[in-house]
């Protein structure tokens, strides 16, 4: 579907709720074109081509709101489904809080080129994809005797979208993501240890190819040997790649919703100084090929750059428009976008040295935070650190604490920043943690 | 309620024990004769067993060994309630057909969103392109019409039920629940239905196909009390019609959700450790789908790369240790008539008087190890593909008493009401995270205890369940089991167990 037919059908559709009793609708239709494959045994495993669309219409009916979603787009479906989607709303409860954005804050005005569309997508081919997936795999594949299976994977994928609504905004996106990984599993006697690593970019040219079989195969045998150790109160310091893990609750605090709703430890907290100085986070939309960049938001609300924290100081809600309404805050935007940590000075492997008894962790095991709390508990595996120095992997212990004392504890950010994701992030050293073991 | 429902389950389950009502009809190509049942999918899908037979011939056009088409139309409701008033609703359709070709152990897949035959036939050539060569011997088997037995049998179909006659029952929750304590301020509550409909054709010349329909309603519960405030989660889901809903099955519901909440404000973190950990029955299931179910999946072992790779035949557990993964319990959030594979679906005796009896097969993995499929073929929607997956993976009845058990432990904890859990194959290392449960002194549930997950190592918990009670319970909440971005409805249960040794988080 080319950009214009996915406007035309968009408007179509929009108009459509409207002539049959909306007052107000917002559509919002996508396609994507995707593509996996997995290699193993130096034979291709599995193939995947995928090519799909998606209408959704959130509906403003006499002061009743739903919203709907189909793949099912040929006109005479698409009617049907409208109309009934809209005599369907009636039968809810009024809700005064609902609404489409207020047009002034709406983008408008010129697009500067953020880089999330590869052009060269359509002109990867099938064999080029493969035989990266085959390099990667070749990087592992009989390089020890203890390996017992080797896995390599590529996946591609092309988003289009396109947002209008009956007050005014008319917005596209276009989205390229590619992705090459590796795992590995080993014998380890008892165990099998397994181990993981992928790289991640928006244009095929400047994905990393190398070094990604050898990661996985390196990580899963240094896993050989894992145990627990004692229980004890200890610093940690965890791996670029899985801050997200324990970040992802202080942003969901952050949200409209959950501080309406009650369900955030982080009520009332804007202005105050809850973190540690060391933690300084950045929400930037305009992050030249950055994996989350645009210049609007879901609802269409001109994206800004935003001082999520400050040497600790929590600066913003994502407060949507509903939720804006509910608690009478001006709206902000309700979607995240790329989050850039402020980085240290030191690599990994300078934090590690300066700890002289405390844990790395490399993985999460399941876990799970307290949203009115911000209490929570997360198995880990990794590895013990004594006088700067990792000792021996560690696995099935568990660090329990509360969000809030655990980020105000980060004794420094490193400066090893990950950028295989939307979310920017150096690996991070906390003191004060509880570890349960033997 | 409880009672009931557990007894309906088990008389469901013996009677039917994935048995087909119709023995497969043989039937000659050009000489089909449909029975009305299977013509209504076709006619849903604009198909004909011809169009079904061009798209299986384009799909194995490269040399494939094996092919399946699944269509599926699915639709899904939700209501939601917030702030007293239920004031959202959601719809989605999916619509499409998913086709897979198997040459050995490798897979092509591609699908399709509209029905139109150019569309099906460009995704079936995607697909074909796994294997390499342009040779087909494989000859056509006569068509085999299968008619699933019904492990649903609802009255009332969600199709037709309006949004005004569901509405009602989410405001009650949500009055209910307000009403039963005071400490209350805040209720969300939901109610979603969905309805697949399935037709599956395969190279083998096998037409079949399924109705599912799937219902889950559930509240949060956010309270306040000292300035604290805590939330809690209660749920049920079933493959059941709209009969189903009722004002008992509201008080159920909401009298769950208050007393898991209010329980939060005495409850303390424990102190971090080992120790013996009692599993409470019903959803305590959860310890077997993490901590051996996933490592039992035969796509794992297929590859070496689980734990359990090379216990088949074993012994794992106690003599009266049963393990089961079932998909034949009467309206079972994890039943399914046939799975995503067209395979009739069945009780699997995984763990069978303590030694590994089976593995999770979907079609490669069985024919891997040159065993029948059990019916765990299942997939998210025809977007994916089917990958060995559980149903309701549950432990039958032991010889010990939940007294007896609780009695048994000096200092450990007592478990009962968790919200997830996740595992690593190869280390066989599992956790759960428990919502709420109590600590156990000198033999007595003492104070609650709350937020804090639990992890041990699969096949050392497996040896270490030293008691099982007689009070199997399966848990119907709304357990959803994730994997290679794939989600599918499942279910889990237990009888009272005790697990000698898990590693409690806590404080230190």
């Amino acid at each position: 579907m080319t950009k214009e037919e996915k406007y035309n059908l968009a408007i179509y559709a929009m108009k459509h709720a409207l002539r049959n009793g909306a007052d107000q609708a917002g559509v919002s239709l996508s396609n994507s074109i995707s593509n996996s494959l997995e290699v193993r045994n130096k034979q291709t495993d599995m193939l995947e081509q995928a090519n799909q669309v998606n209408l959704t219409i959130r509906l403003f009916v006499n002061n009743k709101y739903s919203a709907h979603s189909t793949n099912r787009l040929n006109k005479k479906d698409l009617k049907r489904f409208i109309e009934e989607a809209v005599s369907g709303t009636k039968f809810l409860s009024e809700d005064l809080f609902r609404s489409l954005p207020d047009p002034g804050l709406y983008f408008s005005g010129e697009k500067s080129d953020l880089k999330t569309r590869d052009a060269y997508f359509e002109r990867v081919t099938p064999e080029e994809k493969i035989r990266l997936a085959f390099e990667a795999e070749s990087e592992a594949i009989n390089k020890d005797p203890r390996i017992i299976s080797v896995t390599a994977g590529y996946y591609d994928s092309l988003n289009e979208r396109v947002l209008v609504t009956s007050n005014g905004f008319r917005g596209d996106t276009a989205n390229s993501y590619y992705g090459l990984n590796t795992s590995v599993s080993v014998n380890g006697g008892e165990s099998r240890p397994e181990s993981y690593w992928s790289e991640n970019s928006v244009f095929f040219n400047s994905l990393k190819t190398q070094g990604i079989g050898q990661k996985a195969l390196q990580r899963a045998l240094k896993k050989i040997g894992q145990r627990k150790i004692a229980s004890g109160r200890m610093p940690m310091i965890v791996e670029n790649r899985q801050v997200s893990r324990i970040f992802r609750p202080v942003l969901s605090a952050l949200n409209g919703s959950s501080i309406q709703q009650k369900n955030s430890f982080l009520i009332d907290k804007k202005g105050e100084k809850v973190f540690s100085d060391k933690l300084s986070v950045t929400d930037d939309p305009f992050l030249i090929s950055g994996m989350a960049s645009c210049h609007f938001d879901n609802e269409g609300i001109a994206a800004e750059r935003r001082n999520i924290i400050e040497n600790g100081v929590l600066n913003f809600y994502y407060i949507d428009t509903y939720y804006g309404k509910k608690l009478n805050m001006p709206p902000t935007t309700g979607n995240h976008t790329n989050l850039i940590f402020k980085s240290g000075n030191k690599n990994l492997q300078e934090l590690i040295s300066g700890v002289t008894k405390g844990i790395l962790v490399t993985a999460f095991n399941g876990g799970n935070c307290n949203g009115s709390t911000g209490d929570f508990s997360y198995g880990i595996e990794g590895f013990l650190i004594e006088r700067g120095e990792p000792v021996h992997p560690v696995s099935e212990m568990n660090i329990t604490g509360n969000m809030a004392e655990l980020w105000s504890g980060v004794v420094e950010t490193g400066n090893d920043m990950n950028e295989n994701s939307a979310w920017i992030v150096p690996s991070v050293l906390f003191d004060n943690v509880d570890f349960s073991g033997l | 309620m409880e009672t009931t429902r557990r007894d309906f389950i088990k008389t469901g389950s013996t009677f039917a024990a994935g048995k087909l009502l119709l023995p497969g009809i043989q039937i000659s190509p050009g000489h089909i004769s449909i029975p009305s049942a299977v013509k209504s999918y076709l006619t849903r899908f604009e198909v004909t067993t011809e169009m079904l037979q061009k798209i299986i011939d384009a799909a194995m056009s490269k040399g494939g060994d094996y092919a399946d088409l699944f269509f599926e139309d699915r639709r899904a409701n939700s209501l939601g309630l917030e702030d007293g008033k239920v004031n959202r609703a959601y719809s989605d359709i999916g619509f499409g057909v998913g086709i897979r070709v198997l040459k050995g152990d490798q897979t092509g897949f591609a699908y399709s969103e509209t029905v139109h035959p150019d569309d099906m036939l460009q995704a079936a050539g995607l697909a074909a392109n796994i294997a390499g060569s342009p040779e087909n011997n494989k000859q056509r088997d006569a068509t085999d019409i299968r008619i699933p037995a019904d492990y649903y049998n609802i009255k009332k179909r969600w199709g037709d039920i309006s949004a005004g006659d569901k509405v009602p029952f989410v405001q009650k929750m949500n009055d209910k629940i307000f009403l039963l304590d005071e400490k209350v301020i805040k209720v969300n509550a939901f109610l979603n239905d969905e309805t697949s409909h399935i037709l599956f054709y395969n190279s083998d010349g096998l037409l079949t196909c399924d109705y599912r329909p799937m219902v889950s309603f559930g509240a949060v519960c956010i309270m306040q009390k000292d300035g604290k405030i805590e939330n809690s989660y209660s749920a049920r889901s079933f493959r059941e019609g709209y009969e189903w809903l009722s004002e008992d099955l509201v008080s159920e519901i909401a009298g769950e959700v208050v007393d898991r909440t209010s329980i939060l404000f005495e409850a303390i973190r424990p102190q971090a450790g080992e120790m013996p950990v009692v599993m409470g029955a019903g959803s305590s299931g959860i310890l077997l789908h993490e901590a051996i179910g996933h490592t039992f999946e035969a796509d794992f072992n297929r590859k070496g790369t689980s734990i359990f790779s090379d216990k088949l035949g074993k012994k794992i557990a106690a003599d009266f240790v049963d393990i089961v993964d079932d998909g034949t319990l009467m309206n079972n959030r994890g039943s399914i008539n046939i799975d995503d594979e067209g395979n009739e679906t069945q009780k699997t005796y995984l763990v069978k008087n303590g030694i590994l009896n089976s593995y999770i097969h979907d079609r490669i993995s069985a024919a891997h190890y040159g065993v029948r499929p059990t019916g765990n073929g299942r997939r998210q929607s025809f977007r994916y593909v089917p990958l060995p997956r559980m149903r309701a993976t549950y432990m039958e009845n032991g010889p010990h008493t939940k007294d007896e058990i609780i009695m048994s432990v000096k200092n450990g904890i007592y478990v009962d009401n968790f919200s997830n859990g996740e595992v690593k194959i190869g280390a066989g290392d599992f956790t759960f995270f428990v919502k709420s449960g109590y600590l156990i002194e000198n033999g007595r549930l003492t104070r609650p205890v709350k937020d804090i997950n639990i992890i041990g190592n699969g096949p050392q918990a497996l040896s270490d369940i030293t008691m099982v009670a007689n009070d199997y319970l399966i848990d119907n909440s709304t357990w959803t089991c994730g994997k290679d971005g794939q989600s599918v409805p499942v279910t889990c249960g237990l009888p009272t167990v005790l697990v000698k040794k898990l590693t409690v988080g806590g404080s230190v």
